[in-house]
């Protein structure tokens, strides 16, 4: 079956959410070793006027890396929006290997979840001395491309 | 001579049912990792399960002795396959990683001290790097590291200038994993040796696809792994001239590696068996033996001309392709090695294309993550090939990396 759906596809060309924000409450990075995605998970967390509740009113990612990954951390921040801290930690990396509804090997299985990953730790270190400093403002960078000149 | 298409006959998991993918057949590009095996490497080792199964240098019985005449045949025929002086210069171990641990465990345990200086090249691969960061941090001595130049040779006047008198080890690759870079051995040897160092030749790339020599070559030690020539996994080589394997002190200690062992003391058997405690792998060893015969009869002429052949097609096929941008040094250093990246598509992307295709590449880092650093990039592509592959195994990788274009565009 083929991994490269059009939806996976479309999330990669045109992703949504992605991009600094500048009035993130919170973010963090992750990465896979193996083939160098990296991921930036960036959250801005409110209180909700009505429930006094905390939500998230914000997300976004930065990152390279395959089109897996950038997929699921696309799809991944619009799920995001709306919901409470809480209920980001009950997601599992079966709910993303759902939410992208393609065959997923092992050996990709890290790229698909990286996302997840970045948004718990940017929830589980926000406040705390270990926090990333909030989104830096990556800039864009190319999966691959041309090598440096050396 | 038989051409790779008859050769690859010779290799079952190509007729393999079960290894074709919608009916597509394997096209397998990845044999810098590990080559696949021949028939007859497979077969000797069940033969020697069921007809000589027992273990070595123990039994007073037949069958055991069959075993130990066995096995020290393959050392003989190892050591006549990369011209050793005599077998007792042939260690065998379970890979090129656990060689070099045994080297940088021994020699560097002994002989390195505050202040020396071990050189690496950029080539490495990590099991030629790690062990010696880790030996130069308890020894508190120093890591050199020579240089590649744009055109992914080593930086031969940088090697020069590094090289001193507080220079003891020269750990080199002979052909690099990621650009096939054959590396100029000779000159790196002898410069190493007016400096009173020595040299270890990493051969796991280069040991399949080129004659080696260590007398000409002059090495002091070269490691090789089964794997990587055509053989069974969990075989590795470690080649020490005689001198020099006799000073250095065991690496593992227990049974096999012992003259004699009194209650609180023991004396240590003479190489190799010094380094060789405990059973081994003996029926790898045979598959390996099988594989150094398969070798010796294709001929390296034969396997020389073949990586040359694909190679210069695979060059000229890749390049008619838009966007792609290949890593290789000039043709006269190439191995059967061509890293790549095409256009801005991630190589774990490039390589799950190619994989509905039942097409096998290599996608990563490729255990040279410094060297993806200085090249900025987080991983390349990479295709290698061996006596199996042929120039229609290149023209269908050829139309695979087009359908990337096209899917990722
Ligand atoms: C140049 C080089 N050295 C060492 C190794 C390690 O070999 P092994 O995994 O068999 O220990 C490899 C394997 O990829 C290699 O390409
Ligand atoms: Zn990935």
């Amino acid at each position: 079956m083929d991994i490269y759906t059009e939806i996976i596809l479309d999330y990669y060309k045109n992703p949504r959410n992605e991009g600094p924000l500048p009035d993130a409450t919170t973010c963090a990075k992750e990465d896979n070793p193996l083939c160098g995605d990296k991921i930036r998970i960036n959250l801005k967390i409110e209180k909700d006027k009505k429930t006094g509740k905390e939500k998230i009113s914000k997300a976004t990612f930065c990152g390279k890396g395959c089109a897996i990954s950038q997929a699921s951390a696309s799809m991944l921040t619009e799920k995001l929006i709306g919901k409470t801290p809480k209920e980001i930690e009950k997601i599992t990396d079966e709910d993303i290997k759902k939410m992208l509804n393609i065959p997923i090997s092992p050996a990709r299985e890290k790229c698909a979840i990286l996302c997840l990953h970045a948004a718990k730790k940017a929830l589980t270190e926000r406040g705390s001395a270990k926090k990333s400093a909030p989104c830096p403002g990556c800039k864009k960078e190319t999966a691959s491309g041309r090598p440096k000149r050396i | 001579m038989k051409d790779s298409k008859a050769l690859k006959k010779d290799f079952p998991i190509f007729a393999t049912k079960s290894v074709k993918k919608d009916g597509k057949e394997l096209i397998y590009l990845d044999s810098a990792s590990t080559t696949q095996k021949p028939e007859s490497v497979i077969t000797a080792i069940t033969d020697y399960y069921k007809t000589s199964n027992a273990n070595i240098h123990r039994g007073i019985y037949t069958l055991s002795e069959k075993a130990t005449i066995q096995y020290e045949d393959v050392r003989k025929k190892t050591a006549t396959f990369i011209n050793a002086g005599t077998p007792e210069e042939i260690i065998f171990t379970r890979n090129t990683t656990e060689a070099i641990n045994l080297l940088a465990y021994t020699f560097g345990e002994k002989h390195i001290k505050q202040d020396d200086e071990i050189i690496v090249s950029e080539l490495e691969h990590h099991s030629n790097l790690v062990p010696w960061q880790e030996v130069v941090k308890r020894k508190k001595a120093k890591l050199k590291v020579i240089p590649i130049k744009s055109d992914y040779t080593p930086d031969m006047d940088e090697y020069h200038k590094i090289l001193s008198p507080k220079t003891k080890l020269v750990a080199i690759t002979s052909m690099s994993n990621v650009f096939g870079t054959k590396t100029p051995l000779k000159e790196i040897i002898e410069a190493a040796h007016k400096k009173n160092a020595l040299v270890l030749v990493d051969g796991a790339q280069s040991a399949a696809h080129q004659k080696t020599d260590v007398q000409a070559l002059n090495c002091d030690f070269f490691t090789m792994s089964s794997h990587k020539m055509l053989g069974p996994t969990g075989v590795g080589i470690l080649y020490g001239k005689k001198e020099l394997l006799a000073d250095l002190p065991p690496f593992m200690f227990g049974g096999d590696m012992i003259k004699s062992v009194s209650q609180y003391d023991s004396e240590y058997a003479d190489p190799p068996v010094k380094f060789e405690a405990g059973t081994p792998n003996i029926g790898g060893i045979m598959g390996f033996g099988a594989a150094l015969d398969y070798i010796n009869k294709i001929g390296f002429k034969t396997i020389e001309e073949n990586d040359k052949k694909l190679f210069e097609y695979a060059v000229k096929k890749l390049s008619e392709i838009e966007g792609i941008n290949l890593l290789i040094p000039p043709a006269d250093k190439a191995g059967p090695v061509i890293s790549f990246t095409l256009k801005d598509i991630h190589p774990h992307d490039i390589a799950a294309v190619l994989d509905q295709d039942n097409i096998c590449i290599r996608a990563g880092h490729h255990c040279a993550q410094p060297l993806m650093e200085k090249l900025g990039i987080p991983a390349t592509a990479r295709i290698s090939f061996h006596i199996y592959n042929t120039p229609e195994d290149i023209d269908k990788t050829c139309d695979s990396l087009k359908k990337a274009i096209k899917i990722f565009e």
